[in-house]
């Protein structure tokens, strides 16, 4: 028998959810095969098959979530007759209780969704139901999705009230049929003693009760006793990497003060959505463990303006691509960068790791939420080639199909606020690299130069930098010289 | 003459349970066997015979210290030591024609005689060669002795003798207190023998657990065992009906004499492999005597296995019965298992002492950082209803993970109580899973509970 395993996700990424398995218990599966996929904050991950053969049974379903390395399924060798694998995960039961009883599941909710919430219920229980009449509304970060009925009758249980958080595939209801009673548990709600392979197993007693204390799911728990089941020491394990890695914030967030019932009336709650916890559990890693600040610095953008209206036209026939400034300000980073190394650097316990090229993290604002694809050798590459690959990525970030990949490695990044107006900020860095910078808006401001009074487009430009590693003198002088690059662009070409 | 796929070589424990297996894989099987009776060692002249004589005794013991308690009056028995060897001898019978239908059963020959392997595949006994596609060496060992030390098994015996004297000798003197040692001289301290064990060492039980061998030394000496420690005997002299044991403390190299009856050399086992003609076979041996293996139990030479006392290891009637298993399956294509890190040891004393696993001593030389639950018998209700409570559970668990790494029990039925520890450590288990296990009440077991919570927040009982 071979295991079927969660893959490695991903830098700080410890769980994911099955979206879709594209094989069931039965089916020949060679390998290599995808055979399931599985969402994450950040990406969505397809499973290929370790080994040729039949997939055994699933053990985890659709909606359940799993962590790295949590076991998903067991392929046995030999295609042929399937023996029909115990159905395991709760959130898959649908088989209808009594012959009448239907279940109201949760519809696919789209790409990379693996979760709603539940916004309003039509109907109530006891409703007589007509087929397809909508029973409730269901909203997701991207979309709202209305639940049809699945056949005519009454409905009898409500699983997920208003507010409740469902996942894909999980159970909302239950209709028609006399007993609404052998009520399966909500979408939530663990199976028993899940055997993790094909034979009877069952987990340490120890190990049993550290779970249910814990609060952790057997999902989370890789067991390492005979036939995998789990022991004492593999929940303890478990807890362990659960403890050092995202892990609830609940237990630190101090208790919100009471309300008064008027205020009360007019607030909403809205549940955060994975990506935003991910978003703001590393945001608060990166202040707190860089000793961070900014230096700030104002570009004339007169040269580059002028080098753009020149040549954008030619530019854009012969490489295919906008001119845009994105490329001036690259270029200009990883001119600066080769003379403040420590910019572009990392700390890695007491060790400072100076890196030899520079993997240009940009970012990129899309409907969910703030993403970083990075530019590989950015160094190396030309002002077309930037740009290129800065549209590419930056059209995928925003269709939400970046790779974990393309978003791993960067070793110094750009942010630009100025799209969205600001004129001056300090961005946070972006852990575990050492530097930041700020681009703003583009501003005409009365200048002096040379004893007269110019108007002048102006950027205020800002470092967030870690003082850690990079002294006062490296962060100025960093900017000093991405002003001057930019000022004058010719000092690119002349590496000065 | 006769082929077969298998021919075993001596039908002591481990030989003739690999023959059953190896018969039971449906593979043509036959079994040498020297001796009138099957069963070797162990149960000729060896586990069964003096398990009957401990048994015998110590049912006398009770009667005689704590039947009256009881209000079971009357004299104590007497003993008819004639009638006490007949019960053996029945004993032995038994089992050894157990055995004997066993091999009928399962359809394996039992070739009488003693064999010699004359090449790879072939098996000499007497004047008849069978040919054999493997062959199983399985021929034990027998009791070792001290230089100058000449064993008649009548004044001076080895264990064998000492399970067939004349009659119960007034006074015993033990060379080695080992577990032979202690056991037979249990059963003559009962009848009324004045023994004295004499050992080298500084503790009893050379390889057990320290605090079991001081508890246990203190226990037999209250059962009236004198014993000499750190003492290396010099010479033996045997006389018609007496013998003089000559011995010197190593502390001081003075020299003693100690006057027995009989004298019982009990200073080990040695491998048996003598006429099998292995020299000439070129078969690689170790330094001890034993017969080389690898990790399948393939000797040097191809098609030749070797298990139980004539290979390395603990010389273990259940060692080499799972040996012989193990080693039946090989043969038969399959894997044969033997986790030699559970294999339990047993002293068939009052109070019985057993052990599994690794001792504190082991830990704290590997430098594993280990947690002890220790429970004594005198918590455990059913243990003091029976005047048995003398003794205590002691339970190793890996001090981060809990993991069960061995446990030492002195107490009554200590060698069936062990094997839930055995079962516990096969399957990796922590000491929280056995505590979190029901255990019958009122049982001997709930004392190894009982030891399994002390790992923990503790003992309820204690």
């Amino acid at each position: 028998m071979t295991e079927v395993r969660v893959p490695t996700l991903g830098e700080s990424v410890t769980e994911a959810t099955v979206a879709t398995w594209f094989k069931k218990p039965g089916d020949a599966v060679a390998q290599d095969e995808m055979l399931c996929e599985l969402e994450t904050d950040k990406v969505t991950v397809e499973v290929p098959s370790p080994a040729a053969g039949t997939l055994s049974d699933i053990v985890a379903a659709e909606g359940e979530t799993v962590g790295v390395d949590a076991l998903l399924a067991n392929i046995r060798e030999g295609a042929g007759a399937a023996a029909p694998a115990p159905a395991v995960a709760p959130a898959a039961a649908l088989a209808s209780d009594a012959g009448a009883a239907v279940d109201v599941m949760v519809p696919t909710l789209g790409e990379s969704v693996s979760e709603a919430t539940v916004s309003t219920w039509f109907k109530q229980v006891g409703d007589t139901v007509q087929q397809d009449e909508m029973l409730c509304e269901l909203e997701t970060d991207k979309v709202s999705v209305e639940v049809p009925a699945p056949a005519s009758g009454t409905l009898t249980e409500i699983f997920a009230a208003e507010g409740a958080t469902v996942a894909a595939g999980g159970k909302l209801a239950v209709m028609g049929g006399a007993s609404a009673s052998a009520a399966a548990p909500a979408a939530a709600a663990p199976a028993p003693a899940a055997a993790s392979t094909s034979k009877d197993v069952e987990d340490s007693p120890a190990a049993k009760k550290a779970m249910a204390e814990a609060g952790i799911s057997r999902d989370a728990v890789q067991g390492t006793g005979r036939d995998g089941r789990a022991m004492k020491d593999d929940v303890a394990r478990a807890l362990a990497t659960a403890a050092s890695t995202p892990a609830p914030a609940a237990a630190v967030a101090a208790p919100r003060a009471p309300i008064s019932a008027d205020d009360a009336s007019r607030e909403e709650r809205v549940k955060m959505t994975r990506l935003r916890q991910t978003i703001a559990k590393r945001l608060k890693d990166s202040q707190n463990t860089a000793a961070m600040l900014t230096t700030y610095n104002e570009v004339d953008m007169t040269e580059v303006m002028a080098v753009r209206k020149e040549y954008k036209d030619a530019f854009e026939k012969k490489h295919g691509a906008r001119m845009g400034f994105m490329s001036f300000f690259t270029k200009a980073c990883c001119h600066a960068l080769k003379e403040v190394p420590e910019v572009n650097a990392e700390i890695d316990g007491t060790d400072i790791v100076y890196k030899n090229y520079v993997h240009m993290g940009i970012a990129a604002g899309t409907p969910t939420g703030l993403v970083v694809p990075v530019i590989r050798d950015a160094d190396a590459m030309s002002f077309a080639e930037i740009e290129k690959a800065i549209a590419e990525k930056g059209a995928r970030a925003r269709d939400g199909k970046l790779t974990m990949a393309e978003m791993q490695g960067g070793t110094f990044t750009i942010s630009n606020g100025g799209v969205y107006g600001s004129l001056m900020s300090s961005p946070i860095l972006n852990p575990p690299q050492s530097g930041i910078l700020g681009m703003h808006k583009i501003q005409e401001r009365p200048m002096a130069i040379n004893g007269q009074v110019v108007i002048r487009p102006m950027m205020y430009l800002a470092l967030s930098y870690d003082h850690r590693i990079v002294d006062g003198k490296g962060a100025v002088t960093f900017l000093v010289r991405v002003k001057e690059a930019l000022e004058d662009p010719r000092r690119l070409l002349l590496d000065l | 003459m006769a082929s077969y796929d298998v021919i075993v070589i001596g039908g002591g424990p481990g030989g003739y349970v690999a023959a059953i297996r190896a018969a039971q894989l449906g593979l043509k099987t036959a079994c040498v066997e020297g001796r009138e009776a099957l069963g070797g060692t162990c149960l000729n002249v060896g586990c069964i015979p003096s398990k009957a004589l401990l048994h015998a005794t110590h049912q006398l013991h009770e009667a005689e210290h704590n039947f009256t308690k009881m209000g079971l009056m009357g004299k104590s028995p007497s003993v008819d030591w004639k009638q006490m060897q007949a019960y053996k001898g029945d004993v032995i019978d038994g089992n050894t024609k157990g055995i004997e239908f066993l091999f009928k059963k399962n359809k394996v020959d039992w070739i009488k005689g003693w064999a010699s392997i004359p090449a790879a595949g072939q098996v000499k006994i007497g004047d008849d060669v069978h040919e054999a596609t493997n062959i199983i060496i399985a021929s034990g060992s027998v009791p070792s002795t001290l230089p100058g030390i000449e064993i008649d098994e009548k004044v001076v015996v080895s264990s064998t003798g000492a399970l067939n004297l004349a009659k119960p000798p007034k006074k015993l003197a033990v060379i080695g207190a080992g577990v032979i040692g202690l056991e037979l001289g249990s059963v003559y301290a009962r009848l009324g023998a004045e023994v004295t064990v004499i050992e080298f060492l500084d503790a009893i039980t050379p390889g057990m657990d320290a605090e079991i061998q001081k508890t246990f030394q203190r226990t037999l000496k209250k059962q009236g065992l004198n014993f000499v420690m750190g003492a290396a005997v010099q010479s033996v002299e045997a006389m018609k009906t007496k013998a003089k044991v000559t011995y010197k403390r190593r502390k001081d190299d003075s020299e003693h004499t100690l006057d027995a009856d009989v004298v019982l050399v009990a200073t080990g086992r040695k491998p048996y492999t003598e006429g099998l003609g292995l020299d000439a076979l070129g078969m690689e041996m170790t330094d001890r005597g034993q017969i080389k293996t690898d990790a399948n139990w393939q000797t040097s030479i191809p098609g030749i296995y070797a298990i139980g006392d004539v290979i390395e290891g603990p010389m273990l009637a259940h060692k080499a019965e799972d040996e012989g298993m193990a080693a039946a399956e090989v043969i038969a294509g399959k894997h044969g298992h033997v986790n030699y890190d559970v294999i339990p040891g047993v002293i068939y004393t009052h109070p019985e002492v057993a052990n599994v696993g690794k001792t504190e001593e082991n830990l704290k030389d590997e430098r594993r950082a280990y947690k002890v639950g220790k429970f004594s018998f005198m918590g455990n209700g059913r243990a003091k209803a029976n005047f048995a409570a003398d003794g205590f559970v002691k339970i190793l668990a890996d001090a981060e993970t809990d993991r069960i790494l061995g446990a030492h029990i002195m107490g009554p039925a200590a060698g069936d109580l062990i094997h839930e520890i055995c079962v516990a450590m096969e399957f990796g288990a922590s000491a929280e899973d056995l505590a979190l296990t029901c255990h019958a009440h009122p049982t001997y077991s709930e004392a190894v509970r009982e030891a399994a919570l002390a790992c923990g927040d503790g003992a309820i009982h204690a």
